[in-house]
């Protein structure tokens, strides 16, 4: 979910130098990642379009990419991410968890994505089951992420892998979750019913 | 009327204050980072206070239409601590951050050397991330730590104009107005300025360079006093374009310098208290849809 384009000609060109500045003094992405949206470039649409990739996420990429060119112990690159995403506010963590799918860390980066999924933020909660978490998340944390996004409203087509990850037991979390609301006389979400609704010839439950 | 109190501490008063406060005109508020009742005893108590500056706070007051900026820095109380001091080592990462709009409070308490060390270093801080500086003069020896305050600045090298010296009163007013810094009064229930003082200090030296705001905390203190005071200087013959110079072009000139207010953020539109932060919204209970 990369894309150059958010960017302006002018806005690369200002990522550029700010790239050059983190090969100079790789530390000084500790300020640069915070302040790239004022200083390099930002996208004003819809805040809540939680899907969107934003023009300060591909610069904060950006970043994080060229920080791993010029890192070469793995140890020191992973600390530097994590420091990043604790001492991020809620947009840096974002884009922390949009990067990890883009950085040679392996799967050192999960115990953001399991944070992430313990917040109520919906950024957090979507940015943990994109790429990234798709591929390292464990079976269970994956289906309470789902079923998290389903109390919080947050639209399911955002996740990651959806179809190809379902199975039988996230279909009867599902369904409880759809027969609690059903007893409460409250609506069961469009997103529910589709998850009940789809084909599950190919997904048997992963262990 | 519109208001901006540049020194309130939010964290510590609750849901009706805000409410009174934005009928009252406060549109915007900057909070500093500053000591709890309780003292804190490690880098991730502090931390985790920041984030909520940044984080939770912004989102309380944006819910009553204030736009909520902050100020981040170790308090000089707590520089004496030496669990706390390693906390100066992360300030630049959330210097670099929007909404926050100065370095603060910095300044003296017990005017130990610890202080003047941290002090220091967090002047220079301000002067790397081109941040203003809010500086708290003390309780105690309020004189001698200002005369202090201001050859600190003078020897660090800040531009004065990006320097606010707060809670100041008629002994100290001068000192810094001839240093050319900003001058900030607290008016606070019986240890700082009240409304009436604060109008004689105007009337006498006129309104340039002047911050108001009510330093509320978690003490006995009134979140109202920037209105209160805006009361008194229309009562006193000043007009409304003068009050509005105080209590709101002042502040947003002063912090303005940092590039970083949120004023742009200001809607009319009506708090939706259902919104949530994180999930949490200011309404407790399951919300019904």
């Amino acid at each position: 979910m990369t894309n150059n384009d958010v960017l302006t000609p002018t806005q690369r060109q200002a990522t550029a130098v700010a790239l050059a500045g983190v090969r100079a003094d790789p530390s000084s992405i500790r300020v640069r990642f915070p302040a790239a949206a004022r200083t390099i470039a930002r996208t004003t649409a819809d805040p809540g379009d939680l899907g969107r990739f934003r023009a300060e996420d591909q610069v904060r990429l950006s970043l994080l990419e060229t920080f791993a060119e010029v890192t070469s112990d793995q140890e020191a690159l992973v600390q530097e991410i994590e420091d990043l995403y604790r001492y991020g506010d809620g947009d840096e963590r974002r884009a922390v968890l949009l990067a990890l799918s883009h950085l040679p860390i392996d799967d050192r980066g999960i115990e953001m994505v399991q944070d992430a999924l313990r917040s109520n933020d919906p950024r957090l909660v979507v940015a943990a089951l994109g790429d990234y978490g798709h591929q390292h998340l464990d079976p269970a944390a994956w289906r309470q992420g789902v079923l998290k996004c389903l109390f919080m409203g947050v639209p399911l087509d955002l996740i990651t892998g959806l179809s190809s990850r379902l199975d039988q037991t996230l279909r009867d979390m599902v369904a409880a979750y759809a027969q609690e609301r059903t007893a409460a006389g409250r609506a069961v979400p469009a997103d529910a019913q589709r998850i009940l609704d789809l084909s599950t010839d190919s997904t048997e439950t992963e262990s | 009327m519109r208001i901006f109190d540049p020194h309130i501490h939010m964290t510590a008063r609750t849901t009706d204050d805000y409410q009174a406060m934005r009928a009252a005109g406060v549109q915007a508020v900057v909070e500093p980072a500053f000591w709890l009742g309780q003292p804190r005893t490690s880098v991730g108590s502090l931390t985790d206070y920041f984030d909520a500056l940044i984080g939770w706070e912004r989102f309380r007051a944006g819910q009553f239409g204030i736009a909520h900026h902050c100020t981040i820095a170790l308090n000089p109380k707590e520089a004496n601590d030496p669990r706390c001091l390693p906390v100066l080592d992360l300030l630049p990462r959330y210097l670099a951050k929007d909404g926050v709009v100065a370095v603060g409070e910095v300044g003296f308490d017990s005017m130990t050397a610890v202080e003047e060390d941290v002090f220091r270093r967090q002047l220079e801080l301000a002067g790397a991330h081109a941040l203003p500086a809010l500086v708290h003069t003390p309780h105690r020896d309020k004189v001698a730590g200002t005369r202090r305050t201001l050859a600190l600045v003078a020897e660090v090298g800040l531009d004065p104009g990006m320097v606010l010296v707060d809670h100041l009163n008629e002994l100290t007013v001068d000192l810094v107005d001839d240093a050319g810094a900003w001058l900030g009064f607290s008016i606070y229930p019986d240890t700082k300025m009240d409304p009436a003082r604060m109008v004689a200090v105007l009337q006498r030296r006129g309104l340039d360079r002047v911050l108001v705001n009510s330093a509320a905390d978690w003490g006995s203190s009134d979140p109202l006093a920037t209105a209160r005071t805006a009361e008194a200087m229309l009562a006193a013959g000043f007009d409304e374009d003068q009050v509005d110079r105080v209590l709101w072009r002042n502040p947003v000139e002063f912090f303005g310098q940092s590039g970083r207010l949120l004023l742009d953020q200001l809607s009319n539109a009506t708090p939706d208290a259902g919104q949530t932060f994180e999930g949490n919204s200011l309404l407790r209970g399951e919300r019904v849809s």
